[in-house]
């Protein structure tokens, strides 16, 4: 079976931001992505997701390489500064290519 | 021991098992459910006892409540940032959370009253969605100076469309609708279960409150003089207007309670995307961890006690 390659965007943050960040996605031209609920502990502390302003997301991209690039540096000038945030970028393969 | 209503020791039992790290905790879906039944039934029977006297709100009383609500975050404001040398925007959320509402302190000030027989004006729920946004304007232009750089016209469409005020407001407009015969068939669930529903309610903000304690040792001491200093203040400043404005005694006690409390949902929603470099969990543990605990536990018996003082 053919495989293509693709960058899978993983950003870990504060769910108050999620429709923002939807808006950002929609402008920089991004298909499709998963978000879920987060919990976890880092630089700024345990978020522990049991009250609503202070839960997390985790949002999954799978999209070409040089969008993801593009998102990411968006993120990082926009949010890196003020909010809680991380992101991390995978290779992966995907099979059907025409989805992302 | 004072006697404390029920549903207030479960606040006090939430308290206990969160400190106490008990595995308990409310799902959040039926935290969801619980609070907006609790609206619904808040604004369901302002609604139906506004159809029974039809008086409408007074145009002046609007203007009154709306200026309490412009101005309350000012002195909160000056305090947090000249004595307590807060940075300009952590002391501009700190003013918005405090200058804004808690329906959970409403829903429990509204049940310490109906416990007593102590009537309140059926148009008290329109107060709460008068008070909950200028102060979150306020703390914003406060923070960001009136030519700042914020989305204004998304942040308002949240404000106004805030589950909170959507759910008080759509429930007046049934209850108003219905009238008192039509909303005789949803009484079981909104009217008579209302206590209970609250003790629930108030479990699961115990043990919130709870785990924001921790925190509070970060912010010392100046954060727990403000959350039950500035209640204080405020609630004097919401009984003299409720009481110029000629409200009833269970009125002027519902104003000087929502302007004792502090908002702990709409304003760190908007205060951490409109001003992101202030600190949010400085405002939220002050409301979270003091300032309710405080004005359920003590401040609503208090605020009553200035009701009727001032009421005759």
């Amino acid at each position: 079976m053919e495989h293509f390659p693709r960058r899978l965007l993983t950003i870990v943050t504060e769910a108050v931001l999620e429709r923002e960040l939807l808006a950002e996605f929609a402008a920089l031209g991004v298909r499709g992505y998963t978000i879920t609920d987060a919990r976890g502990r880092g630089s700024r502390g345990t978020r522990q997701s049991e009250w609503a302003q202070e839960a997390n997301i985790r949002i999954e991209i799978v999209c070409e390489p040089a969008l993801a690039e593009q998102v990411a540096a968006r993120l990082r000038e926009r949010y890196y500064d003020h909010y809680a945030m991380i992101l991390f970028l995978h290779d992966v393969s995907v099979l059907r290519p025409e989805k992302f | 021991m004072p006697s404390l209503d029920p549903v207030v020791w479960f606040f006090v039992f939430g308290i206990v098992a969160g400190i106490a790290r008990a595995d308990l905790r409310l799902p959040g879906p039926i935290y969801d459910f619980v609070s907006t039944v609790l609206l619904l039934a808040i604004g369901l029977k302002g609604g139906v006892e506004l159809a029974r006297d039809s008086g409408g709100v007074p145009a002046l009383e609007v203007a009154g409540v709306l200026l309490l609500g412009f101005v309350l975050p000012m002195p909160a404001f000056l305090v947090a940032w000249r004595i307590g040398r807060l940075p300009r925007a952590d002391a501009a959320s700190l003013a918005a959370h405090y200058g804004s509402v808690s329906v959970g302190t409403f829903a429990v000030v509204i049940g310490y009253l109906a416990t007593r027989g102590i009537a309140v004006e059926a148009r008290a729920p329109v107060w709460v969605v008068l008070l909950e946004v200028p102060a979150i304007i306020a703390g914003i232009v406060m923070a960001r100076g009136l030519a700042g750089d914020v989305a204004w016209g998304r942040l308002l469409r949240e404000l106004f469309l805030g589950r909170s005020v959507v759910l008080l407001l759509g429930g007046l407009a049934i209850g108003w609708a219905s009238g008192p015969e039509g909303a005789v068939a949803i009484e079981p669930l909104f009217f008579d279960l209302f206590k209970g529903i609250l003790a629930l309610f108030l479990l699961e903000m115990g043990l919130i409150a709870a785990a924001q304690m921790p925190t509070l040792r970060r912010y010392g001491l100046f954060l727990v003089a403000f959350g039950v200093l500035m209640p204080l203040a405020s609630s004097v400043a919401g009984a003299l207007l409720a009481s110029a404005l000629g409200l009833s005694p269970g009125g002027i006690a519902v104003l000087a309670t929502l302007a004792a409390s502090a908002s702990y949902i709409a304003a760190p929603a908007a205060m951490r995307t409109a001003v992101p470099e202030a600190n949010p969990a400085l405002a939220l543990t002050g409301s979270l961890a003091v300032t309710f605990p405080f004005n359920i536990i003590i401040g609503i018996p208090l605020y009553e006690r200035l009701a009727t003082a001032l009421g005759g």
